[in-house]
């Protein structure tokens, strides 16, 4: 048997202000700090359409190559829900601002896009004593209330638990890149569901689809999945039927439950919401905003593969996010030299950031004073390995590469007679190298030449060493 | 005797008389009528006469004052106005304050007019008689055994009673319309979208509009200038220009169309004493220079159907809100949040209310939508083109207002669908969008009738001038004194 996985995918757009009314868009604040009469649903109150979120959607559109409808329309979704202050949720039903579109696998596979519809976040439950029903108390924070989000729907082309985490992270790299979203999953603004059956290899139906919700990480997903695929087969195997019914993915317990079957499930009622003219959108808007895009992750990639050089693993951990590809180009264009620019932000840089507990976009180092580092090495005023120390101190604190080398005095000694100082002190402290590079073993040179550079702090220019070295050792 | 908002607006601009001496006097005779009337749900006399003393010493000063600065006016319980009880008609709401007044009010008050109170009204503006009150029904100043109408009753009651020259009210099928003929006023239900709907209670979305209730066609000229034109917190709103309607009152009607519906005046037929009343305006109109023509509106039978099938469906999903989590009544008494939303929506809303939301909830359960909802919405569609057809034949429509005067309390409160017929007249105008108003037509049996105009959408003006024409020929309200003063 072959699973088959379609996934509806939440985004919280990253716009200044609500989907419908004025009120901030932030995550993290106080509760029910971040509400309005609008956003709270107060009687009489009414939405008014945000035209950023609307470009965002667009544009999410345009880069996942869908359809983008210059007409559209809302819809009331109704249902009962204390989270949802007007107990309908503004979505878009029958025509949705964007169909189709694709997202591509590495394997060449091409995942079809659905739809991609905008609609209003809900607010957010706290249960005093587990579920809502069965608790004393719930406590609602209605900030996220009226959050512009959007859904983007899958096709069920996704056939086992890794394409669905790869076509996430794709997702969420392009989404990224264009600015639209934090897609930050454990803040929740992405969020996934999963349609999943089963059919045996080779065959095309669909059988009957069982959706997973609550997965909060790519890992989850997942395992959510592998442990539902392998629910099916089980059941498949057992004979038992496989009902339709949404399940709950229980991270603790790794395995998903049922929640409500097809029966139970929701009669929205939609229709179109008489509070909303359709939005209708100007072509030239749209060409406009499709013109705004910039270079997505997987064109760019491949770009700094054609015209740098670059190992398409390099490439591809460079283009994760838009800020770190920019920083990699700032640093290659300061450096006049894109391979050592890439060498350095994957491995010292990354490095210390790790030590430092940061990440490019939190680091006071600016691209040009890496590009600079980069350049004083390649003129001689400065060891690789001083380097490496200047680097440390630039990812942690910022500052000019040069005043720091000045600082703690780690320019580059090529002058022979001071040199020459600390070669006889190490050749006098190491006899027993010495004597094993004159009966003829080459390493032991290696060892004294790292020797006199750590007797150097790294300052001495390493030709002129090995220079002096043989000349005394003959 | 009938005291016009334009008339104290002018005493209190040339400071003939003091916008507090006028709220004083408004507010005793709210007073002295208010047990045989039970108009208002809310007295605001506090209110009222600090802002009357405002725009006093604003005139004092020399400032200038709003259009409608110093005049009296009641304005509807469905409107929010920031910090004060807003009831909407209902027990649901029976606490509910504001935290934000609707662009109605914050417009009136712009413009100076002097809010005494908030006016009761079938729940959630479902009715046509204010017997859907969650609180108390209100009575008819012209008969105190006949209902007001609905469900702007109470402002279409104070008015009638000349306690006050100006109200506003909404109508989504004939809400305004209906009272001011039952209370021989002149009510105007606006184009859709000509005013904001921004913090007015929301019954049907796509029909609800808010209008004025006045004493003479000139002061429903004047409120509406006041509170129409675009408002960004209401998408549905439109932006076109406001003009200064009064300069749009006509005294005669000479070169002006006017259409009989031929499918109405067939209705009308059946009742030979309303029959004559409405003969004679058209002969008034006539004899204005008006040319009298024929017309048709074939889809106009459906109006009733088509509307009962959409403002329920909009009305089901507009009160889903009302649950008891974040405002209004909480009835709770364990059990889990869903059992707090079915006591609270239960014991909270009247019986009218909860057989709209069923009716509405029912038409739009898939299965049934394209059946029920889509089709009523084509229906609506050809009902405009009727209009559309009719008025290139005319200017204005001439029709009645409702098929008969006030009816006694409780005749009808029973049997809804005769309640419902009473917007047979007024329903179509709601469904395709345009403006339509009451002017007071005479009596039958010494009770008020209303002749009803309708214009073009975003046409206020020609209609509001050919009813003054007809006002001030006729001068049928001005002629009569209401039972209680």
């Amino acid at each position: 048997m072959e699973a088959v996985i379609g996934l509806e995918v939440h985004v919280e757009l990253s716009t200044a202000s609500k989907m419908f009314c004025g009120c901030r868009n932030e995550f993290g604040a106080e509760p029910n700090t971040h509400v309005c009469p609008v956003c709270l649903g107060m009687p009489g109150t009414l939405p008014v359409i945000n035209r950023r979120a609307v470009e965002y959607l667009c544009k999410s559109g345009f880069a996942l190559e869908c359809a983008v409808a210059p007409f559209s329309k809302f819809d009331r979704k109704n249902y009962f829900y204390p989270d949802m202050p007007k107990n309908y949720q503004i979505s878009q039903y029958d025509m949705p601002l964007t169909t189709g579109g694709r997202v591509e696998l590495a394997s060449g596979k091409t995942v079809r896009l659905n739809r991609i519809h905008l609609e209003e976040d809900t607010g957010k439950n706290i249960h005093a004593g587990g579920h809502m029903t069965a608790s004393d108390a719930t406590l609602i924070d209605y900030n996220r209330a009226g959050v512009p989000l959007m859904e983007i729907v899958s096709e069920p082309d996704l056939s086992t638990p890794a394409e669905a985490e790869e076509y996430l992270s794709s997702l969420k790299a392009v989404l990224s890149f264009i600015g639209v979203s934090d897609v930050k999953m454990h803040e929740g603004s992405l969020r996934c569901d999963a349609n999943v059956s089963i059919r045996p290899a080779g065959t095309t139906g669909l059988g009957t689809k069982t959706e997973i919700k609550n997965m909060n990480s790519f890992k989850s997903v997942v395992a959510a999945l592998e442990h539902e695929i392998e629910r099916q087969r089980r059941c498949a195997a057992a004979g038992e039927r496989i009902v339709q019914e949404t399940r709950g993915w229980d991270e603790e317990r790794g395995v998903t439950y049922s929640m409500r079957s097809k029966e139970q499930a929701h009669d929205y009622r939609y229709f179109p919401d008489p509070d909303l003219p359709p939005l209708s959108l100007d072509p030239k808007l749209l060409e406009r905003w499709r013109a705004e895009l910039p270079e997505l992750p997987a064109r760019r990639k491949q770009r700094f593969i054609d015209a740098y050089g670059l190992p398409p693993y390099d490439a591809g951990v460079l283009t994760d996010s838009r800020f770190d590809a920019d920083y990699f180009e700032a640093v290659a264009a300061a450096s006049d030299d894109p391979k050592q620019a890439s060498n350095w932000l994957m491995g010292d840089v990354r490095k210390s950031l790790e030590a430092h507990g940061l990440a490019l976009n939190t680091t006071p180092m600016k691209p040009a004073q890496l590009g600079e580092l980069i350049r004083m090495v390649k003129s001689g005023a400065i060891t690789g390995k001083a380097a490496k120390e200047v680097c440390d101190a630039m990812v942690s604190a910022g500052g000019d590469p040069a005043a720091i080398v000045a600082q703690r005095g780690l320019g580059q000694v090529s002058d022979a007679s001071v040199i020459a100082g600390i070669v006889d002190k190490v050749i006098a402290a190491q006899p027993d190298s010495v004597a094993s590079y004159k009966a003829g073993k080459a390493k032991a040179l290696d060892f004294l030449v790292g020797q006199i550079m750590k007797e150097s702090r790294g300052r001495a220019n390493v030709d002129v060493v090995k220079a002096l070295l043989k000349e005394r050792l003959g | 005797m009938m005291e016009t908002g334009h008339a104290i607006r002018e005493a209190v601009a040339a400071k003939r008389r003091s916008a507090e001496a006028v709220t004083r006097s408004a507010l005793e005779a709210i007073e002295r009528m208010e047990p045989s009337l039970k108009a208002y749900i809310t007295l605001l006399p506090e209110r009222a006469l600090a802002k009357a003393r405002e725009i006093d010493a604003r005139i004092a000063r020399g400032d200038r004052v709003g259009s409608l600065a110093g005049i009296p006016t009641a304005v509807k319980d469905i409107f929010c106005l920031e910090g004060e009880l807003t009831t909407c008609g209902s027990k649901l709401l029976a606490n509910f304050k504001p935290p934000f007044s609707s662009t109605v009010v914050q417009r009136l008050e712009a413009a100076d007019a002097v809010i005494v109170g908030k006016t009761n009204m079938d729940e959630f503006a479902m009715g046509s008689s204010c017997e859907n009150s969650a609180f108390f029904p209100t009575h008819n100043p012209w008969d105190l055994e006949g209902v007001p109408g609905g469900s702007s009753g109470g402002s279409a009651s104070t008015v009638g009673s000349r306690a006050v020259p100006i109200g506003v009210g909404t109508d989504t099928g004939g809400s305004i319309r209906e009272p001011a003929s039952f209370c021989n006023i002149v009510g105007v239900k606006p184009t859709y979208g000509r005013v904001s709907r921004y913090g007015m209670i929301a019954f049907a979305s796509s029909l609800d509009q808010a209008g004025p209730m006045t004493a003479d066609v000139r002061d429903a000229a004047d409120v509406l200038e006041a509170i129409a034109g675009f408002d960004p917190m209401d998408s549905t709103s439109v932006d076109v220009p406001v003009p200064h309607y009064a300069d749009q009152l006509r005294d005669d009607l000479s070169g002006v169309r006017i259409g009989l519906v031929r499918e109405f005046e067939e209705s009308i037929a059946t009742d030979p004493a309303m029959a004559r009343l409405y003969k004679e305006a058209y002969a008034d109109l006539a004899a204005l220079g008006a040319t009298i023509v024929d017309v048709s509106l074939p889809h106009a039978k459906y109006g009733l159907a088509t509307y009962y099938l959409i403002a329920p469906a909009e009305c089901s999903s507009n009160l889903a809100r009302y649950d008891g989590t974040r405002y209004g009544v909480r009835l709770d008494g364990g059990g889990d949040v869903y059992s707090m939303f079915d006591k609270t929506r239960a014991a909270g809303f009247g019986p009218e209310v909860k057989r709209r939301i069923i009716l509405g909830t029912y038409a739009l359960c898939s299965g049934y939508y394209d059946a029920y909802y889509v089709r009523a919405q084509k229906v609506r569609t050809l009902m405009k083109q009727d209009f559309d057809q009719a008025f290139a034949a005319c200017d204005v429509i001439a029709c009645p207002a409702v098929s008969c005067p006030p009816f006694e309390l409780g005749a009808k409160s029973q049997d809804p669908v005769a309640m419902y017929l009473m917007d047979y007249f007024t329903i179509p105008m709601s469904l395709a969008g345009l403006p339509a108003l009451s002017v007071p037509a005479g009596y039958v049996d010494d009770l008020p009738v209303g002749l009803q105009i309708c214009a073009p959408a975003f046409e206020e003006g020609r209609m509001l001038g050919v009813a003054h024409a007809y006002e001030r020929r006729t001068q049928h309200a001005a002629k009569r004194e209401p039972v209680v003063s």
